[in-house]
């Protein structure tokens, strides 16, 4: 049981014990957070900076609130603020703030491998909020720690992804992290949208959404993106086809097992991938995976940090 | 220039078929005035200290090689390389004439610029440099460029490297003209419309790393168009960096059709796949990308098989400024000339090449397919030539490179093989360590 890390930058560079490190304290951190009083010292002094370079309420919030429950001072950087949009490089904007001496940056990125750019550049740990397709660890975490909660593990269970799988961090975390614990991982949607060499990351690609969700004790569904129809990348006719071909409702819920949870990482865009009345309904754990992701992102910066490693350092001076 | 005897070299030159233990005599023009085992102790005799004598005992002596693809950056972008520093790396890593891009700022799409870059290439002296015209006037793509006045000043082919001519009626008539000039058009095929913003090849790679990819169709459709093109303007296309298994198959059967296709490869796209690009080091962006394994043996088979023509580095210059990016952002292209002979020797090593066949490929085939002179060691030929010692090993350090830039995938690795000596027109260009030669 250990996490020896500087940073989180993907699912794809941890080890099997390392996810179930980071999911064990998510678990304490969890009820902590359902505690009256939820405010913790053990980051008291430390820094966090979030560098958000592509929009995010959600994920910020998540972060920011994670950082302040354990006393962390935590500063933001991004959208219109940052100097990005100024000519400055992403490095040189980094290393000026790493200039400040945050413990953590939390980076936010449009484009791939740059969590991993400035994890390599900088002394300060680093955490990957997403960077462009790539990975968003913290998220394929938190979707863990819900199902973990729900189903007590993951051999033999079977999690269907359906969307947009291509232009899809999430989907990547999801389907290496749900693998590696032992899970089976369907990913569906128009062969379009599935990226080529899915398989070597350890899913089978399904065509047909009633196949995909059959069995599956998981579904969970991706936001579809006007954007990829306005960019004219051909993927799909319309939203109207997608949502009839892999729009989840009542009619296509028929299909499921009647104790399937369908996920979804937000934001939902109603009445294209999910209708109303499955994202509200009895099988939805939508808001826990909201709730999740506080604790994981708490458990994710007490590891980076090395939190863990000095409190086993007091644990060991009292024992003395 | 007092006549040179290079002695006990073993001298390869594919033309004539000749491997063997030999010395070379230079005369004072500059020029081959005999090969052949004993010369030493002729001259020795006869021309007494009129010879300046070269112990190259141990070491391959070679023609010096061709590059028939680099980017030279002058004028525009001296900050990344200019002919100079250029002509110095390409004398470091045996080359003796290079052939070079027309992307500079201004285009080398006039006569002007054109004179401009061979008087340049003169005044540094460091290796002959042969201009290649842009197809397009500003390689913009829309109108042909000013491709008899460039062939008149100098220029040995033409072509909008770095960028592909999309539309297919400009390259018919750029095959069609170029016919009168007996030069190539050459073709940097990558079909934008099946990919504008990559950042690599599309596969399973791309997928795992979440970066925009293109697929090797980009490339093969474009060249399987050409070699349509070609085949029915009788015109002459040369195909820069392939890089996939079914161009390298397109372009040998169009061979066998007699269609008038040549064809180069480079050392990255022979010796990385795209699994080189996690990590997401920029030093392995370029165009056409890093592919998969499958298209890595293929053109390691097309070289072998004589498919592929020749070696060609590509060698593209870019500063930090344009690599220290987000991977996606980063600028297309790796510097090459340096590492060239060690990556090529490293398919002999590997068993894909005989020895006299990797300087064929580097010297004697690329001067053949572009019609240049050079690559020949016969009397009256150009003493342009190279020493290398095959089993010395150079460890690749960026920082001690020539180049003004430094975006090579390869720092830190060993080759083998280190060039001691390049000679242009008899005089050194290059001398590597003290100890060349002994
Ligand atoms: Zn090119």
């Amino acid at each position: 049981m250990s996490f020896a890390r500087k940073d989180l930058v993907g699912i794809a560079d941890l080890e099997e014990h390392e996810i179930l490190t980071l999911l064990d304290t998510a678990e304490r951190f969890r009820e902590l957070n359902e505690r009256p009083i939820k405010k913790v010292p053990t980051l008291r002094g430390r820094s966090v900076i979030h560098l958000f370079l592509e929009p995010s309420t959600r994920t910020r919030t998540s972060f920011d609130i994670a950082a302040k429950r354990m006393s962390a001072d935590t500063f933001s950087v991004g959208g219109v603020t940052s100097s990005a949009v100024k000519g400055e490089t992403l490095l040189d904007t980094a290393r000026n703030l790493h200039a400040m001496r945050p413990d953590v940056i939390v980076v936010r990125h449009k484009m791939a491998g740059t969590a991993a750019l400035l994890a390599k550049a900088l002394p300060c740990s680093v955490i990957n909020a997403g960077d462009g397709f790539h990975e968003h660890p913290t998220q394929a975490l938190l979707d863990a720690l819900t199902l973990r909660q729900r189903l007590g593990g993951f051999e033999g269970r079977t999690v269907t992804i359906v969307g947009d799988i291509a232009h899809s961090r999430v989907a990547r975390s999801n389907v290496i992290l749900l693998t590696r614990l032992g899970a089976r991982v369907r990913v569906c949607g128009p062969r379009t949208l599935i990226p080529p060499g899915i398989e070597a990351l350890g899913a089978v690609a399904c065509d047909r959404l009633r196949d995909a969700i059959e069995d599956a004790d998981v579904v969970m569904m991706l936001r579809i993106q006007q954007e990829r129809i306005d960019q004219g990348g051909h993927y799909f006719p319309n939203t109207r086809e997608y949502s009839r071909l892999y729009g989840l409702n009542l009619d296509t819920m028929r299909r499921a097992r009647p104790d399937v949870l369908v996920m979804h990482p937000g934001p939902v865009n109603r009445g294209v991938e999910i209708s109303p009345e499955v994202a509200d309904g009895p099988w939805s754990v939508i808001l826990d995976q909201v709730t999740n992701g506080v604790a994981v992102r708490m458990s994710a910066m007490y590891h980076v940090m090395g939190a863990d490693r000095a409190e086993a350092a007091v644990q060991r001076g009292a024992d003395r | 220039m007092r006549k040179r005897l290079f002695s006990g070299a073993r001298i390869v030159d594919p033309a004539r078929g000749l491997d063997a233990v030999a010395d070379l005599l230079v005369g004072e023009d500059g020029r081959v005035l005999d090969v052949g085992p004993g010369l030493r102790r002729a001259t020795g005799s006869a021309a007494g200290g009129e010879v300046e004598v070269v112990p190259c005992s141990g070491l391959v002596l070679a023609p010096g090689f061709v590059d028939l693809h680099v980017h030279l950056r002058e004028p525009g972008q001296e900050y990344k390389e200019t002919i100079e520093t250029g002509g110095r790396a390409a004398a470091a890593g045996g080359f003796t004439t290079v052939c070079c891009m027309a992307n500079t700022q201004p285009v080398n799409d006039n006569a002007s610029i054109t004179r401009f870059i061979l008087e340049r290439a003169a005044e540094a002296g460091l290796c002959r440099v042969l201009p290649i015209g842009a197809v397009s006037a500003g390689m913009r793509g829309e109108r042909l460029a000013d491709i008899g006045e460039m062939r008149a000043a100098g220029a040995v082919g033409f072509s909008d490297d770095g960028l592909p001519v999309m539309d297919a009626h400009l390259m018919r008539r750029a095959l069609e003209y170029t016919r009168t000039f007996g030069a190539p058009v050459i073709a940097h095929e990558e079909d934008r419309c099946l990919g504008c913003h990559w950042a690599m090849h599309e596969g399973e790679v791309s997928t795992a790393l979440g970066l925009p990819g293109i697929p090797g169709a980009a490339e093969d459709v474009m060249v399987a168009r050409d070699i349509v093109l070609a085949e029915d303007t009788g015109g002459w296309l040369h195909v820069a960096h392939v890089s996939t298994a079914r161009s390298v198959e397109l372009i040998r059967r169009a061979k066998e059709r007699g269609v008038r296709v040549t064809t180069e490869a480079t050392p990255h796209h022979f010796t990385l796949t795209h699994d080189a690009v996690r990590g997401y080091d920029t030093s392995t962006k370029m165009a056409p990308p890093l592919r998969p394994p499958g298209d890595v043996a293929a053109v390691v088979r097309g070289l072998a098989d004589g498919t592929i023509d020749c070696i060609a580095t590509d060698h593209a210059p870019h500063s930090r400024v344009e690599k220290e990016v987000e991977f996606e952002l980063a600028a297309n292209g790796v510097i090459g000339l340096e590492t060239a002979l060690g990556l090529t020797l490293g398919l002999v090593r590997a068993g894909h090449l005989g020895l006299s066949q990797a300087v064929a490929l580097l010297s004697t085939r690329p001067a053949a397919c572009f019609g240049i002179e050079g690559g020949r060691l016969a009397p009256g030929d150009r003493a342009d030539l190279v020493l290398f010692d095959p089993d010395a090993e150079l460890l690749v350090d960026p920082a001690q490179g020539h180049s003004r830039s430094r975006n090579t995938p390869f720092g830190g690795w060993t080759l083998p093989g280190r060039v001691r000596r390049t000679v242009l027109l008899g005089r050194d260009t290059f001398s590597g360590v003290p100890d060349a030669g002994v």
